[in-house]
């Protein structure tokens, strides 16, 4: 028997690894007789293409493939983050509100998450970017905002603050003021878990974070200008310029997380046994306050793994954007950098092991929260 | 029992993956009856099915004439739509015998991508399309304007290098296909759209109101457009290569789709030499020796494809221009058969 | 006892308390108002809010689906602004033009039937087997996973021998691609899934090691990047002459992908199943497999079946992402169909989102509540 499992095992093995070896010997063989240059050497050439959403500088005659790649990936980064922000919002909204006692607002929330559900998310993206966005005005006939911004279909553009050097104070005020509100809160929570007396500190704590930023600010003489976006022959030039296809892959991502984030809280809120509630209620909580102190701390330990995947998937659907044409990872690293130097291999193990080495990360910080929370239950 | 057979199983597979059949192309394509063309598949007037999935173009005759050859029977090809994301692999793995594709034929692909092209089908040149309501008249006061390119192919690159020697700002929007980049295009995202000239006239055509485009004079790049084979099947690139020059040659000589019967009979030795009726040079290329009296049969000769495909015949009505013979002033020359 | 009856209790009232008022009616329409939607003045304004949202977002949608939507015409004449119809709805004309593309794609017209045979054949298997008290669903499990595939193969693809003529992948489109992509993801990735799962538990190291790499490998990249490395890097894999079709190829990574889904929750339904069924089967001196097959599975199946049809909701929108390697699936025929010059006009892209909307919400809206019937049904067994 125990031999039988030996020998099984490495039956397993060996047919995995000839798969496994034979692939590549494939590839290599492949690869060598059509005499397809491989390697990594084709990092350091020269890119020469254009992209058109840079968070680091870059320019198509200098900067090289590698430069393109970090280029990609920053902006993936920041889709991500931004969407996981919003999806987070709406997503928590929407849930609570599918708890709601009020019959209509939950409908609706119900509604909403059915209808997000159970509609392809790259449909949705078509949708907002080709029947939403592209259905703003022309350049020509541009949406003016109030302090001087546009909108059009080609994006939306907003002055640009240009902070000059005196604006280091007012971030080191800003960082103080956490700082203090921070102390504050400790003490705070000390003093009540003391006395039971609670010390109401949140005004104190927003004058703080708020105030002395502001205070900064004032003392160091504004040191803030701003950029205007200029209307143009062709274009909106200069201010802070926010791509269609930006807010299309950022709108549709969060809309579409949220849906799923709704699920997930509600999941959470309804784990959180009904007596708790009613006990919290029992001692005379006011619901915000059951919500807050009893329901909330207890729900997060069930809805923060499924949450993190969330995430996970909103960071990997935003690989879509190659279907709109957002210089994301995928589109400018496997789309561009792959076709013109033609080493699909290379190309795409890098991008995989990029996206591959987010999720392990982010599952390993997963265990490390759970180990924690685990050892504060009782 | 169950055990052996598993063991059996591995062993075939991996017999299996040590040997590669890098066969020859010609042997393996008559094998199975069929060529197989990677094509464009969206372009009108190079690849493109009509909604019944019959294939027209000039690439796509270009195959046909091929098959011709091989088969007296051009209906013996498949074709397979490719991307410009897509189309060298397809190549390289041997999904296609023959990518005829409007591909660009440039010294880092024929020198890195283990593949050769086999003879400049189409001289083309990189333009650009915009709104008339611009009014703009030359690719010089495009300063500042932001231009629809499709990711991945020399387009992209050219655009940038023509931008930055004229020291103009640029705003590219790149997307995965020459389908999304149009229809951005016309929707108003971008002021221009650039791509080779052959194939502006032809999205031209696709745009919600034609009238209201117009394509720049200016032509920022060479673009040879060639077929390309596999390296290291010299046979097969050969057969390729003098299936051009066969049908530039009947055009030269006058040979067309209508007289090729009648031309059979001439004393012309070149005509002789080109139809078959002298010589063996059908044989060396391991066909018969009529094949190139089946390509002008069944597809004609150069002018006609041309013609009929993207010429006066066609919608895109592109002129001749670099593509008329050497004699008419153009740069196609065809080479001597003998 | 009359020890304590004769304390005086001090917290204990001596005289009755003044009579409260009747609570408000919780019955009745007004009632039922009251309770639902005006409980607190807070709650009032979210309803007025609400519905103000409603009046906002409703009567323009149903206004552009139906009532301004233009439903037959020649050509995109008749859905662009004039001075009759100023406000242009959907143009349904353009998907009714367009259907049998968006159906079939560019399968020959001449053989389309067998297209519907195989809808109609397809059906019939997830009927069978969909339904619980449907008879013998046993040999439903063989009709779907086994007989069903070589059959669909046989009239999709064709077989010339029995007088169908083939027809290469190329040519086919639409929803017919999308449902044999989905129906390929869901017959192959259940018993892959199986297998990643049952290995993933196993007792044996490499065994275990293979399928959680496997796993944690698919599940940490997108899908979009096993479409490409499947299109893209198969081809450099495997020798020439296999040739692996441009559908096959997406299949293949589309498989892949689920199965790697599949088996996490697979994996949860064996986690579901007490201990002591594995104890009692081995104790009837059961093989591996026999318990597995006889005792383990059908319960973890059966107790995890709503996350099973959750999976496959997700692998059936997922079937629109293989548009990266150039396959015409629902999607893509309708972003190909608004290329169309013909049809060019504002409304065209919003009409032919709003199609696809309503046919994938119809399939996944009907897997969830499928999902959920089980769920239920479960879930008073359960209580029994």
């Amino acid at each position: 028997m125990r031999a039988g499992r030996i020998a099984l095992q490495a039956l397993l093995a060996v047919i995995v690894g000839g798969l496994i070896y034979g692939a590549f010997i494939n590839a290599a063989d492949n690869l060598a007789r059509a005499h397809i240059s491989s390697g990594f050497g084709f990092w350091n050439n020269s890119a020469g293409f254009d992209i058109s959403q840079t968070l680091i500088p870059y320019s198509a005659g200098i900067s090289t493939f590698g430069r393109a790649f970090w280029v990609g990936l920053l902006n993936t980064l920041l889709v991500a983050a931004l969407g996981v922000v919003l999806a987070t919002l709406l997503g928590f909204t929407i849930g609570v509100a599918r708890l709601s006692r009020n019959w209509l607002v939950a409908r609706l929330a119900g509604g909403y998450v059915e209808l997000i559900r159970n509609v392809p998310l790259l449909l949705q993206l078509l949708f907002w970017y080709n029947a939403v966005l592209k259905s703003l005005p022309e350049l020509r006939d541009s949406i003016v905002l109030p302090l001087g911004g546009f909108l059009n279909n080609r994006g939306l553009f907003l002055p640009r603050p240009v902070f000059a050097p005196g604006f280091g104070a007012v971030g080191a005020a800003l960082f103080v003021g956490i700082l203090a509100a921070i102390v504050l809160h400790v003490w705070a929570r000390r003093r009540r878990e003391r006395t039971a007396a609670p010390i109401p500190v949140g005004w104190w704590m927003a004058a703080l974070i708020v105030g002395l930023p502001l205070a900064g600010f004032a003392l160091a003489g504004f040191p803030v200008a701003f950029e205007w976006p200029q209307m143009s022959r062709f274009n909106v030039i200069g201010g802070l310029e926010i791509l269609p296809e930006f807010a299309a892959l950022v709108l549709a991502l969060s809309v579409y997380t949220a849906a799923f984030i709704a699920e997930v809280v509600r999941a959470g809120i309804l784990a959180v046994a009904p007596g708790q509630t009613e006990a919290a209620q029992a001692l005379g909580l006011r619901s915000g306050a059951t919500l807050r102190l009893i329901v909330v701390p207890q729900a997060m330990r069930v809805i923060v793994p499924p949450l993190t995947s969330q995430y996970l998937n909103l960071t990997k659907n935003s690989s879509l954007a190659v279907a709109i044409g957002y210089p994301d990872l995928v589109q400018v690293f496997a789309g561009s950098v792959l076709n013109i130097t033609g080493q699909a291999v290379e190309v795409i193990a890098i991008t995989m092991a990029v996206y591959l080495t987010i999720s392990l990360v982010t599952s390993l910080l997963m265990n490390l929260y759970a180990r924690m929370t685990a050892i504060v239950e009782r | 029992m169950k055990r052996i057979a598993t063991a059996l199983s591995i062993a075939m597979l991996l017999a299996f993956f040590a040997q590669t059949a890098w066969a020859q192309t010609l042997q393996t394509v008559k094998q199975r009856g069929q060529l197989i063309c990677g094509a464009n598949g969206t372009l009108a007037g190079f690849g493109l099915p009509d909604p019944q999935g019959h294939w027209t173009g000039f690439d796509v005759d270009f195959c046909r004439a091929i098959a011709a050859a091989i088969f007296n029977d051009p209906s013996k090809v498949k074709f397979v739509p490719l991307t410009p994301a897509n189309r060298f692999t397809a190549l390289q793995s041997g999904e296609v015998d023959v990518l005829s594709r409007n591909t660009t034929w440039t010294m880092s692909r024929d020198t890195t991508l283990g593949l050769d092209f086999a003879a400049v089908t189409f001289f083309d040149g990189q333009g650009f399309m915009v709104h008339k309501s611009l009014k703009v008249s030359s690719a010089l006061e495009l300063n500042g304007a932001s231009v629809c390119v499709q990711q991945g192919t020399t387009t992209e690159l050219n655009l940038a290098d023509y931008f930055r020697s004229h020291h103009m700002a640029l705003k590219t929007v790149t997307f995965a296909t020459a389908d999304e980049a149009i229809k951005a295009y016309d929707s108003g995202r971008c002021d221009s759209y650039t791509t080779d000239s052959s194939g502006l006239h032809g999205e031209r055509l696709r745009l919600t109101n034609p009238n209201d485009n117009i394509v720049l004079p200016e032509i920022i790049s060479k673009e040879p457009l060639a077929p390309a084979v596999r390296q290291g099947d010299d046979s097969w690139e050969d057969l390729v290569r003098w299936t051009h020059y066969a049908m530039l040659d009947a055009e030269e000589l006058g040979v067309t789709k209508s007289n090729v019967d009648d031309e059979l009979k001439s004393a012309n030795p070149e005509i002789r030499r080109l139809l078959g009726v002298e010589g063996q040079f059908g044989q060396s290329l391991g066909l018969t020796n009529d094949w190139a009296y089946r390509i002008i049969k069944y597809i004609g000769n150069y002018g006609e494809s041309f013609d009929r495909n993207v010429g006066e015949g066609s919608p895109l009505k592109i002129a001749r221009g670099l593509n008329a013979l050497w004699t008419k002033g153009g740069l196609q020359y065809g080479l001597p058969i003998r | 006892m009359a020890a304590i009856a004769d304390t005086p209790v001090l917290y204990v009232r001596t005289a009755p308390a003044a009579k409260l008022p009747p609570p408000a009616a919780g019955s009745g329409f007004i009632g039922w108002l009251r309770v639902n939607l005006f409980a607190t003045p807070g709650n009032a304004i979210l309803t007025l809010a609400c519905v103000a949202l409603i009046a906002w977002a409703v009567p323009p949608l149903i206004r552009f689906l139906f009532i301004d939507a233009v439903w037959s015409g020649p050509n995109r004449e008749v859905c662009l602004a004039s001075p009759a119809h100023p406000e242009p709805g959907a143009c349904w004309a353009f998907v009714r033009v367009w259907l049998s593309y968006f159906l079939y794609g560019f399968y020959p017209i001449a053989e389309r039937w067998r297209v519907d045979v195989f809808f109609a054949a397809l059906a019939l298997g997830i009927a069978w087997l969909g339904s619980i008290s449907a008879p013998r669903r046993d040999l439903g499990a063989v009709y779907f996973f086994i007989v069903l595939p070589v059959l669909s193969f046989v009239l999709l693809y064709g077989l010339p021998a029995i007088g169908l003529a083939a027809v290469p992948t190329n040519l086919w489109g639409g929803v017919l691609v999308t449902i044999v992509v989905a129906a390929v993801g869901i017959v192959a990735s259940l018993p892959i899934g199986i297998l990643l799962a049952l290995g993933r538990r196993s007792e044996l190291p490499v065994v275990r090691w293979l399928a959680i790499g496997f796993i944690e490998f698919v599940r940490g990249v997108p899908l979009i990047t096993v479409l490409f490395m499947a299109s893209v890097m198969l081809p450099l894999f495997v020798p020439q002459r296999l040739e692996p079709d441009k559908l096959l190829r997406a299949l293949i990574g589309v498989a892949l992908f689920a199965s790697a889904y599949m088996a996490e929750v697979v994996r949860g339904g064996l986690a579901g199943v007490p201990r002591g069924q594995y104890e009692a089967a081995r104790a009837l001196a059961l093989t591996y497999w026999r318990m597995m097959g006889l005792v383990i599975l059908p319960q973890a199946l059966q107790v995890t079946l709503p996350n099973i049809v959750n999976t496959f909701i997700g692998l059936f929108k997922d079937t629109t992402l293989v548009f990266v390697v150039g396959i015409f699936d629902l999607l893509r025929t309708i972003e190909a169909a608004r290329g169309d010059p013909k049809w060019a006009t504002p409304v065209t892209a919003g009409t032919g989102y709003a199609f696809a909307a309503l046919f994938y919400f119809i399939f996944c809206y009907g897997m969830s509540r499928y999902a959920r019937g089980v769920e239920a049904r479960l879930s008073r067994g359960g209580r029994r």
